[in-house]
C-alpha cells in the first residue's frame, strides 16, 4: 500500500500546495505504511522534480517529462495517472483548479468515487470534508480499493524541505488528439500567493471600482499581504477571477484576514472563516461579516483605509 | 447541433443549513430547494447557443427524486426543448454520488449523441466538483471545465470548441474537438429569469421519465456517510471604535502585526 501524490507546478516552480498534500499523505502513511511517491508531470520539469525531492516524507519522485504533459491538460495527464495508479492504494492531489480538473477523470476511469477537498485524515479509508459551503463537516468512508482524493491545503501544515529523495523518470507517453492548449493569461504580481500568504486583505463590492482597490495596495505592501476579493467585486470587473475567495473560489486561512466592504455571505465566509484573526471594515453595522470578525470597525472604508495605512507607519 | 444540459436539484443557496440532531446528515425537511446555481448558468449558455443558431435543440436531464421535475420544468421555462428525468425515488434514501450521476449521464450521451454537454462546475450541496470530469472520462470526450467563455468555430464535421477556463492563476484557453463536455463557472453568463408565459408553456413541453435500471446503471455507491457535524463556531468578537484602537488590538492583543 503506497501513496502517489501529484505535484503541482507553474512556470517550472513547485507550488506550495504540494507540501500540504504530502503532509496529508504522511498522515495516511501513519496508518498504512508504504511509500509516498510524488509524480511530476510536465515539460522541462527537472527543477520541479528537485524541489519535490526535498519535501520531507517523500520516498521517491517520478518524473514524466514530455511535451504532451505541458500545461497540465486533463486528458493526457489523467491517462498517465491511470497508467501509474495500479501500484498505489491512494492517489492524492491538491484541491486546486489543476487537481479538480484531473482527479475525477482518474477516479471515473478506475471506476471509483473521488473524495473531494479533505481537511482531515481519520484513517486509511475515512476522511473529513466540508459540504454545504463549509456549514457542515462530513465524515466519509470509502470501500473502494483505490482512493482518489483532493486535499484542501489549509487542512494540513506543509512538510519541511530537508529531504533528498531519489528521482526516477517515467517513460509512459500517452496520446492526446482531443484537446490543445491555446493560451494562458496569468496574473503577474509581486505579492505572495493568496493560498500561502500570512496576511490577506480582501475588497468587496463596497470598494466601488477597480481603481479604488489601490487603497488596499499600500496596506498590503506594508503587511506583506496578498489581496483577495469577493465574488461581487470580481463579477463587477473590479479585479480578475483568480482573486475570488470563497466556496467556489480560493480557500484561505491566514494569520490575519481583513475584509473590506464585504457583507459576509455564506459563500464568502466558506473561503476565509478558518483564518486565525478576522478584521471586518464595513459601514453597515448589521453586516453578517461582523458575526465572524474578531475585530469589527464600523465605518466608511474610504476614510478608514488611508488612516489604517498611515497608522501602520507609526 | 444538440446540446445536453445536466441540472441538479439542491438546497437554495440562500438557506442556512442545519445538521440533524443524530448527526446522520443535513436536515432537508421543509427546506427551500432550487436548481443548482451553476446549472442555471449551464442552461442559460445552452439557450444562448440555440438563440445564436449554433444549437438546434436543448435537452435538460436530471437524476433525482420525483420533485426534481420542478427543476426540469424551470429549465424548460428558460428555453430547453425537452427534458429527461432519471427517477431515483425507488433507490430509497440512496444519495446519488457524482460517479453514479456521471455513469447515467454517459448513457444518456450515448443515446442522445449531443454535440456538446454542459454541466455546472460544482453542486453547492456536496461541493464535489466531479461529475463533468467523470462524464468526460467515461464518454471518452475532452473537457473544458470552469468555463468563463465558450466559442464554437469551424463548420460541418470540423467544428471545434474554444473554452476559456478560470484557473488558479488567471485564465487559460483550450481548444477541444466536438463532442465535448463543458462545466460552467460564475462568469460564463448571467442567467435570465423565467417569464410567466414561458413557465406556462413549459408545462406542455415533453418530459420523459426513466429509471437507472433502464440504463443498466447501479446507483449505490461505495462511499458511506458516517457522520455530519456542524463546524467549530467562531466566538463572536468585538467592535472597535477607531483605527487607532484596531491597530492597537492587532499589535498587542492578537499579536498579528
Ligand atoms: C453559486 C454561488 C457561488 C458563490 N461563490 C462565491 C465565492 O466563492 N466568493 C464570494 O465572495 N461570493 C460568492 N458568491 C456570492 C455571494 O453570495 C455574495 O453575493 C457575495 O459574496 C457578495 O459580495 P460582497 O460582500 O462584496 O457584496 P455585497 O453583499 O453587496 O456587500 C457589499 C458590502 O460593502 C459595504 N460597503 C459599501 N460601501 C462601503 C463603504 N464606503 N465603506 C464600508 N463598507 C461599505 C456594504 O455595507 C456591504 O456590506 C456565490 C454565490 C453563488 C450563488
Ligand atoms: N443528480 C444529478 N442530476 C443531474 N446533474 C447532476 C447531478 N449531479 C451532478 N450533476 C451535474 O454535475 C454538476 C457538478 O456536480 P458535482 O460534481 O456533484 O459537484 C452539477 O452542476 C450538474 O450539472
Amino acid at each position: 500500500m503506497s501513496i502517489l501524490v501529484l505535484a503541482e507546478h507553474h512556470d517550472g516552480i513547485l507550488v506550495g500546495a504540494t507540501a500540504h498534500v504530502v503532509a496529508a499523505a504522511l498522515k495516511l502513511k501513519a496508518s498504512i505504511g508504504g511509500d509516498i511517491d510524488v509524480l511530476v508531470a510536465g515539460e522541462n520539469v527537472g527543477a520541479v522534480a528537485e524541489a519535490a525531492a526535498r519535501l520531507d516524507g517523500v520516498s521517491k519522485v517520478r518524473v514524466a517529462d514530455n511535451a504532451v504533459y505541458a500545461h497540465q491538460l486533463a486528458e493526457p495527464l489523467s491517462a498517465l495517472l491511470v497508467e501509474l495508479a495500479d501500484g498505489y492504494s491512494h492517489v492524492l492531489a491538491a484541491a486546486s483548479t489543476t487537481g479538480k480538473n484531473l482527479l475525477p477523470r482518474v477516479a471515473a476511469l478506475k471506476d471509483v468515487s473521488q473524495i473531494s477537498e479533505i481537511v482531515e485524515v481519520v484513517d486509511a479509508d475515512t476522511f473529513k470534508r466540508p459540504i454545504y459551503a463549509g456549514n457542515a463537516i462530513a465524515t466519509v468512508q470509502s470501500a473502494d480499493s483505490l482512493k482518489v482524493i483532493t486535499v484542501r491545503s489549509t487542512g494540513f501544515d506543509a512538510v519541511g524541505e530537508g529531504n533528498s529523495a531519489a528521482i526516477e523518470s517515467v517513460d509512459t507517453v500517452v496520446e492526446n488528439r482531443h484537446s490543445a492548449f491555446i493560451k494562458q493569461e496569468l496574473a503577474q504580481s509581486d505579492r505572495p500567493e493568496l493560498a500561502a500568504a500570512k496576511v490577506v486583505i480582501s475588497g468587496g463590492r463596497g470598494m466601488g471600482s477597480g481603481e479604488n482597490f489601490k487603497l488596499l495596495d499600500g496596506i498590503a505592501d506594508k503587511l506583506g499581504a496578498a489581496i483577495g476579493a469577493s465574488r461581487a467585486a470580481v463579477d463587477a470587473g473590479f479585479v480578475p477571477n483568480d482573486m475570488q475567495v470563497g466556496q467556489t473560489g480560493k480557500i484561505v486561512a491566514p494569520e490575519l484576514y481583513i475584509a473590506v466592504g464585504i457583507s459576509g455571505a455564506i459563500q464568502h465566509l466558506a473561503g476565509m472563516k478558518d483564518s486565525k484573526v478576522i478584521v471586518a471594515i464595513n459601514k453597515d453595522e448589521e453586516a453578517p461579516i461582523f458575526q465572524v470578525a474578531d475585530y469589527g470597525l464600523v465605518g466608511d472604508l474610504f476614510e478608514v483605509l488611508p488612516a489604517f495605512e498611515g497608522r501602520l507607519d507609526q | 447541433m444538440k446540446i445536453l444540459v445536466a441540472v441538479k436539484r439542491v438546497i437554495d443557496y440562500n438557506v442556512k443549513i442545519r445538521v440533524k440532531a443524530d448527526h446522520s446528515d443535513v436536515d432537508l425537511t421543509n427546506v427551500k430547494m432550487a436548481m443548482n446555481p451553476f446549472c442555471e448558468i449551464a442552461v442559460e449558455e445552452a439557450v444562448r447557443l440555440k438563440e445564436k443558431g449554433v444549437a438546434t435543440e436543448v435537452v435538460a436531464v436530471t437524476i433525482g427524486p420525483k420533485a426534481a421535475q420542478e427543476q426540469l420544468r424551470t429549465a424548460l421555462a428558460l428555453g430547453a426543448d425537452r427534458a429527461i428525468h432519471i427517477d431515483t425515488s425507488a433507490e430509497t434514501e440512496a444519495r446519488v454520488e457524482s460517479l453514479a450521476a456521471a455513469k447515467l449521464l454517459a448513457k444518456v450521451v450515448e443515446e442522445e449523441q449531443p454535440g456538446l454537454v454542459i454541466l455546472g462546475k460544482q453542486a453547492i450541496d456536496t461541493d464535489n466538483n466531479q461529475t463533468g470530469q467523470m462524464l468526460a472520462a467515461l464518454a471518452g470526450l475532452p473537457q473544458g471545465t470552469f468555463a468563463s467563455e465558450v466559442q464554437v468555430s469551424g463548420d460541418g464535421g470540423d467544428k471545434k470548441l474554444q473554452v476559456t477556463r478560470e484557473i488558479d492563476g488567471g485564465l487559460q484557453t483550450v481548444e477541444l474537438t466536438l463532442p465535448a463536455i463543458v462545466t460552467t463557472d460564475l462568469r460564463l453568463n448571467e442567467p435570465r429569469y423565467a417569464k410567466l408565459p414561458d413557465i406556462m408553456k413549459a408545462k406542455k413541453k415533453p418530459l420523459d421519465v426513466k429509471s437507472p435500471a433502464d440504463y443498466g446503471v447501479e446507483v449505490a455507491s461505495k462511499l458511506t456517510l458516517l457522520k455530519v457535524e456542524s463546524p467549530a463556531e467562531r466566538k463572536g468578537g468585538i467592535k472597535v471604535g477607531s483605527v487607532d484602537e484596531l491597530v492597537g488590538k492587532l499589535k498587542n492583543e492578537a499579536k498579528v502585526l
